[in-house]
């Protein structure tokens, strides 16, 4: 008796076992898109582990947090390729999360019966740029104190709440080691928690409708034709893995020759170095909002910027129930032209951000 | 494992089979590999690094003066507590505070002057040697010197 029936005997285990035989992927020539999600949920999961390792080490407090960083990296076996891989594992997670977004927006695979995956996902990127902004002030260096409180005081702007959310975020007027604690218990258990449940119901969501076929290939198996399927196990998952192992190859590379700089402790009273800029996934953000003029018309030119970002994420969360065409399984044309301007806006954007003085 | 699968696995030639043994077990060395390749360093990362903290070999442990006799006080020995305990006879002496059975701090029992561990309810003598309860061993006794004249003298604790 193996394991498999022990459990089995027990659990009845005929209903994972018919899903697993039954579960196909959809094969067409779109499909190379179906990769990202899996490649996201591997980094997701690194970020997880390396994080919790991280955790081992790391002290959450001005005095000692940049030391315990400094420690991890100089002192601990390996500790250099642990944080290394945390740093750059997140931000590969970033990249990939915004390429399974457009590769989402693009196949229209959002619309009915899939608003509810859009949804959690667009929650999901929300919450990795959380990660990201949270997880950037840990180490407690001087880049990214100060674009902290650039990024805080942006919070600051917001009409009516800004003050009570600069607060909120900075555990009072400025950013000093209450941020950082704040940050801290912000970045390890409250993002956490809640992008695990996001995760699970992402995931659930996906298995219950399984993958989305792009409408013109919808429309051709309507005529008469049929989407050849591949079985999930173990065609498909092994090509997963494939993926995944791409995914370890670079993080791998990235860590070990390209370390992760942890700069200069940060220092409250010290004058703001030159350059000063936030990670590469905000440029695109902070560059719009340096170009917008103080004022405009009778608004103040940073509120105004503030407020149609915030416009801009409720409307992106919405796409699903505002593109009808694409709900009825006919082309819309006008949400591909909206990602495409997306797209090109975000990368410009940034491209000129980075390069920006 | 679809049922498809293992169809044509049984119609295979004996060649075909010896093909998919062999490339099922280049895919499990291959997984193993990436387990282990993972495995220690994170088995490594867990370790903490020796402390680099040279072993303490003598401590000031306060002033002659401000023992009384039949009292003791604690002093830090490197990172651990030493406890530093003048007789009734007016004699200094000083042991590691560590208890032998699972390292709490022993204090000093003016009344039976006995060390005594509040942990378990181990007594250790003025010599260091266990009187009763749990504790396996001694407690390790430290020379001590007093450098200096009468109550100003320093009491020198090292390591024998």
């Amino acid at each position: 008796m193996t394991v498999i029936d022990w459990i089995d005997q027990r659990l009845d285990l005929s209903e994972v076992r018919h899903f697993v035989a039954e579960k196909g992927v959809p094969v067409h020539t779109q499909k190379v898109w179906y990769y990202l999600g899996g490649m996201t949920l591997f980094l997701f999961g690194v970020q997880v582990c390396t994080g919790i390792l991280l955790l081992l080490y790391y002290r959450p407090s001005s005095g000692e947090a940049y030391e315990s960083v400094q420690f991890i990296v100089t002192q601990i076996p390996f500790g250099w390729l642990i944080r290394n891989v945390h740093s750059w594992s997140a931000n590969l997670l970033i990249g990939l999360a915004f390429a399974h977004f457009f590769s989402v927006f693009f196949l229209k695979s959002y619309r009915k019966p899939r608003e509810l995956t859009w949804v959690s996902g667009m929650l999901l990127l929300f919450l990795m740029l959380g990660f990201g902004f949270s997880g950037y002030l840990l180490p407690w260096n001087e880049l990214a104190f100060f674009a902290t409180k650039v990024g805080t005081g942006i919070a600051g702007v917001v009409p009516v709440i800004g003050h009570f959310m600069l607060r909120l975020l900075r555990g009072g007027d400025d950013v000093t080691g209450a941020t950082l604690s704040r940050f801290y218990g912000i970045h390890v258990a409250i993002l956490p928690a809640i992008a695990t449940a996001l995760v699970a119901l992402h995931l659930l969501l996906v298995q219950r409708q399984g993958m989305s076929v792009p409408i013109a290939v919808e429309k051709k198996a309507a005529n008469g034709g049929t989407v050849p399927q591949m079985p999930f196990f173990p065609n498909y998952i092994l090509r997963d893995v494939l993926a995944w192992y791409i995914v370890i190859a670079v993080l791998a590379a990235l860590a070990a020759f390209y370390p992760w700089e942890l700069g200069k402790k940060a220092d409250p009273f010290a004058v703001v170095p030159p350059g000063i800029r936030p990670e590469w996934y905000f440029l695109a953000t902070f560059h719009t909002l340096k170009l917008i003029p103080s004022h405009v018309l009778m608004f103040e030119g940073e509120r105004l910027g503030v407020l149609a970002f915030g416009v801009a994420a409720v409307f992106l969360v919405l796409v699903p129930f505002l593109d009808r065409r694409a709900s009825r399984g006919e082309p819309s044309r006008a949400f591909t032209v909206i990602a495409t301007l997306a797209l090109v806006y975000l990368v410009t954007f940034t491209i000129i951000g980075h390069y920006a003085k | 494992m679809i049922t498809a699968d293992t169809s044509t696995r049984a119609a295979a030639a004996p060649a075909d089979f010896d093909r998919r043994r062999f490339l099922d077990a280049l895919l499990a060395v291959g997984f193993v590999s990436t387990a282990a390749a993972i495995a220690y360093p994170v088995a490594r990362f867990l370790v903490p690094p020796a402390s680099g903290e040279p072993a303490t070999q003598s401590v000031v442990a306060g002033r002659a003066g401000s023992l009384k006799p039949n009292s003791a006080a604690i002093f830090k020995f490197g990172s651990r507590p030493g406890i530093v305990v003048r007789t009734r006879d007016g004699e200094v002496r000083a042991f590691s505070a560590v208890c032998t059975h699972l390292d709490c701090t022993v204090q000093f029992k003016s009344d039976t002057t006995q060390l005594w561990c509040a942990c378990h309810n181990g007594t250790y003598d003025l010599g260091g040697n266990v009187v009763s309860g749990p504790p396996p061993r001694a407690l390790e006794q430290f020379t001590v010197h007093l450098r200096g004249e009468g109550d100003d003298a320093d009491i020198v604790v090292s390591r024998a």
